[in-house]
């Protein structure tokens, strides 16, 4: 048995060329072929690969897709991302858990369902969501959560689930899943038509610089969030010496709230790959790579396919459209749970094989990244944009959107709003418009950009979306007035204290710190010095963490104590030598149980 | 060779293209705190207590280099209390005995509390559930007391070519593992270089503990930063 399973591993190494960069793909593929990663098979991956089962062990355990001990044939991941949660996500986990039978965590006795909880899957629009394997699960209830639990006791099937699909290549035979795209206003950059190949003859028939130059021209920045010129950044990874380069697309969409990459992944592959190709082209590079996160793994079957009619017209693989000597190709690289691999240095970090670590910068990807080889990191959006802009023209780009920043924006609109869905805006909308659009139902405040970027209150819905004024990666979140921002503040933190890599002092200790002083004053526990510790360990965490992740983090927090009212209302002063943390009622409650009668004083 | 200058301070300093902010201090005799840094082993930017302001951002010394006309601010007021926030994080995060702990006065992360006048954290303690692995019949890991710097991680790779230990798991739940179901069952060697390496009382070579009276200890006459950090020679051998 135990030689059986060696010779199983042996053979997974062998398929990746035993190679240590393709250690991500060795792990997936063993846990898929036996629900987890033993101190065995880890063993012999080291043996096979030339590392060290310690190194194996620190990559397992960085991914929350991983285990080293077996879990249900069945994993439920439900979703509790801030809007899943305002959605009715506690109701969901409550039935899911009473149903299955096990608290959050466990699993079935019968070794058959593991019931979990993720962050944000990318599926805000139709929360309350779930992953269950890989199938994915939308507008949840509680009648239907126990349905589905029912269903699932029955055959251990999660694609049996899959009773109807969605619009568009959501029904695509490769990909099957009840998810809706809710496109719910198209421009004229994404979903609006897309001949394979045409933009690439356009590229074509210009010299590599030329089709960088053509790209500066159109003023097009990064559509991730941080806004960093394409072109410019095109251009120095052409310049940066090496042999080889890479045109890496992170596809690894986690930031909570945002979608929008979803939506262009199901309907835009071709267009995707085709601005990779361009890139490629641009840059002298032969492989690319796209960072697929692990939430979306079902669309991996299709894009595989839309990779592989590529190949077949030509348009990818050796003298593309028959230009000698023009080779390049692109290869999907599945992630395995992991927010921080976003960040562009931690994605090439578990693009090599290792811990999703961001790197230290400098020196930047354009000059080492991956492998060590210069390295453009482009989003899902951008490397679309790119593509039409070959089509169209830099001029006919640069002239939509705002004074500064050019082109439209792909926005993922959700929370408190009648439409939520993806919407194409150019730049210089408004907040107020946007929540027009969406139909927001009696706003309070926005999160631009996600938890990462920065929350505003009603006197800045007069703001416009540009990377001058609200910048964003895309996602636009929508509170109404009920909701206390501090109480959101604390679920993100939340959320970035499991995130975090770890790596740094501030970020990996200073959040959990952080968290505690939140939950103290949301809990009506808070004195007035908490508000002014709250605020210099946010800031000193937001300065010296290391990387984009923990620079952010506190945010929320600061976003909330910057509020109106400040929360001076929120707490009391200290009664003389009573410690404002300490509950004297619940901390008899353990005496009262063993003595068997009541406190008097208490 | 080119020679580049630049200002910690308002002080004008030069060093070599290349080279980290910290390298080119400690090259003009200027103190720059730091934990995670050790030797020539490759920096990795983690502890975050040689934090300097660079040309307004801040930046980790151990790994940012340098450049032409930048300006570091090193020790000014704000910086001083950022590196005393995280050095009191670190005190907090793990289950830090001094008054008792066998590395008796050669912690640097002691010594940094002493140099930067920290009585007590100004953080709560987290308390952390940790084990210790007494399995190697000549050094011990005291989890307890891991800082979670790496130098051994990098050490124990780098200069004694195996690869003994490194992180798992990540945020707040990443440890220190060793390459086998405990210390013993490593290849680890009283003699690897790595069992000087350890900053803090974590990883410890058995027996030699409290071998240097109290008042004779490195940091006991003046603070880290004026004595050069105790070298594998200054700490005590071990008896056989």
């Amino acid at each position: 048995m135990k030689q059986a399973v060696a010779a199983a591993v042996e053979g997974i190494c062998q398929h990746f060329g035993s190679d240590r960069n393709r250690m991500m793909d060795i792990v997936i593929a063993v846990q898929e072929r036996f629900g987890c990663v033993s101190t065995e098979a880890m063993e012999v991956i080291a043996r096979e690969v030339n590392s060290h089962r310690v190194e194996v062990e620190s990559v397992v355990t960085f991914y929350t897709f991983f285990s080293m001990k077996p879990r249900g044939r069945v994993i439920i991941r439900l979703c509790k991302d801030i809007v899943d949660w305002m959605k009715g996500y506690e109701a969901v986990a409550d039935a899911v858990a009473k149903e299955l039978g096990v608290t959050m965590g466990e699993t079935t006795p019968d070794g058959a369902i593991t019931l979990a909880r993720t962050p944000c899957i990318g599926m805000s629009d139709q929360a309350p969501a779930a992953l269950v394997n890989d199938v994915v699960v939308t507008n949840l209830n509680p009648e239907r959560a126990r349905q589905m639990v029912r269903h699932l006791r029955r055959h251990l099937d999660p694609h049996q689930l899959i009773t109807m699909v969605g619009d568009g290549n959501n029904a695509h035979p490769l990909v099957r899943a009840m998810v809706r795209n809710n496109i719910r206003r198209r421009g004229p950059v994404y979903f609006n038509g897309f001949v394979p190949g045409a933009s690439l003859q356009q590229a074509l028939a210009r010299s590599p610089e030329a089709v960088i130059a053509e790209i500066r021209a159109s003023r097009l920045r990064g559509r991730g969030g941080a806004g960093f010129a394409t072109g410019q950044k095109w251009e120095f990874a052409r310049n940066a010496p090496g042999e080889t380069r890479y045109v890496l697309c992170n596809a690894d969409e986690g930031e909570p709230g945002t979608f929008k990459d979803r939506v262009l992944l199901t309907e835009c592959a071709d267009q995707l790959f085709e601005g990779m190709t361009i890139a490629g082209y641009a840059l002298g590079s032969r492989i690319g790579i796209v960072y697929l996160r692990g939430e979306y793994a079902y669309l991996r079957a299709f894009l595989a396919s839309v990779l592989e009619e590529r190949r077949q017209q030509g348009l990818l693989g050796r003298n593309i459209l028959n230009r000698a000597g023009f080779d390049f190709d692109i290869r999907i690289q599945m992630g395995a749970g992991a927010y921080v691999c976003g960040e562009e240095t931690a994605l090439i970090s578990s693009c090599e094989g290792l811990r999703g670590d961001p790197k230290n910068r400098p020196p930047f990807p354009a000059q080492k990244g991956y492998l060590g080889c210069p390295t453009i990191v482009n989003n899902v959006e951008t490397l679309c944009a790119v593509a039409r802009i070959m089509e169209k023209g830099a001029e006919w780009f640069a002239a939509m959107g705002s004074e500064r920043t050019t082109g439209t924006k792909l926005l993922s609109i959700c929370g408190d709003c009648r439409k939520p869905g993806v919407y194409e805006v150019p730049f210089g909308v408004t907040a107020r418009e946007l929540l027009e659009m969406a139909e927001a139902d009696n706003p309070g405040a926005m999160l631009i950009g996600g938890p990462c970027r920065q929350m505003i209150g009603p006197e800045r819905f007069g703001g416009q979306i540009c990377y001058d004024d609200l910048a964003t990666g895309g996602a636009i979140l929508i509170f109404n007035r009920a909701r206390d921002r501090l109480e959101i503040a604390e679920h993100y933190l939340d959320f970035f204290i499991e995130e975090s890599c770890g790596h740094c002092t501030p970020c990996r200790v200073g959040l959990i710190l952080l968290k505690r002083a939140v939950h103290k004053v949301v809990n009506g526990a808070g004195e007035p010095a908490d508000l002014d510790y709250m605020r210099r360990l946010a800031y000193t965490i937001g300065q010296t963490s290391r990387c984009g992740l923990g620079q952010a983090a506190p945010n929320p927090v600061l976003g909330a104590l910057q509020s109106l009212h400040g929360y001076a209302d929120m707490v009391g002063e200290r009664k003389s030598g009573l410690l404002s943390t300490f509950d004297l009622s619940k901390a008899v409650v353990d005496a009262e149980l063993s003595t068997g009668r009541m406190s008097q004083y208490v | 060779m080119k020679t580049i200058k630049f200002t910690i301070d308002g002080r004008e300093v030069s060093g070599q293209p290349g080279q980290t902010i910290l390298k080119a201090a400690e090259t003009a005799g200027i103190y720059v705190p730091r934990l995670c840094a050790f030797k020539d082993v490759i920096p990795r930017g983690s502890c975050r207590v040689c934090s300097v302001r660079v040309n307004g951002r801040i930046q980790a010394g151990c790994v940012q280099t340098i450049s032409d006309g930048m300006v570091v601010e090193n020790d000014t007021a704000e910086i001083r209390e950022f590196r005393k926030a995280i050095i009191d994080m670190l005190f907090v995060e793990g289950n830090h005995y001094c008054m008792f702990c066998e590395k008796s006065g050669l912690c640097e992360l002691q010594a940094l509390a002493y140099r930067f006048g920290i009585a007590a954290p100004q953080y709560p303690y987290l308390n952390p559930d940790r084990p210790v692995d007494l399995s190697h019949p000549d050094v011990y890991l005291d989890h307890n007391r891991c800082i979670q710097c790496g130098r051994c991680v990098r050490v124990s790779q780098e200069l004694d070519n195996k690869n003994v230990f490194q992180f798992v798991h990540r945020g707040h739940r990443k440890r220190l593992q060793v390459n086998g179901e405990a210390l013993a069952a490593t290849s680890l060697a009283i003699t690897d270089q790595v069992t000087a390496a350890c900053p803090v009382g974590a990883l410890m070579k058995k027996r030699v503990g409290y071998v240097v009276p109290v008042g004779q200890r490195p940091y006991d006459r003046k603070p880290i930063g004026l004595v050069s950090s105790p070298e594998p020679s200054a700490q005590p051998a071990a008896h056989a």
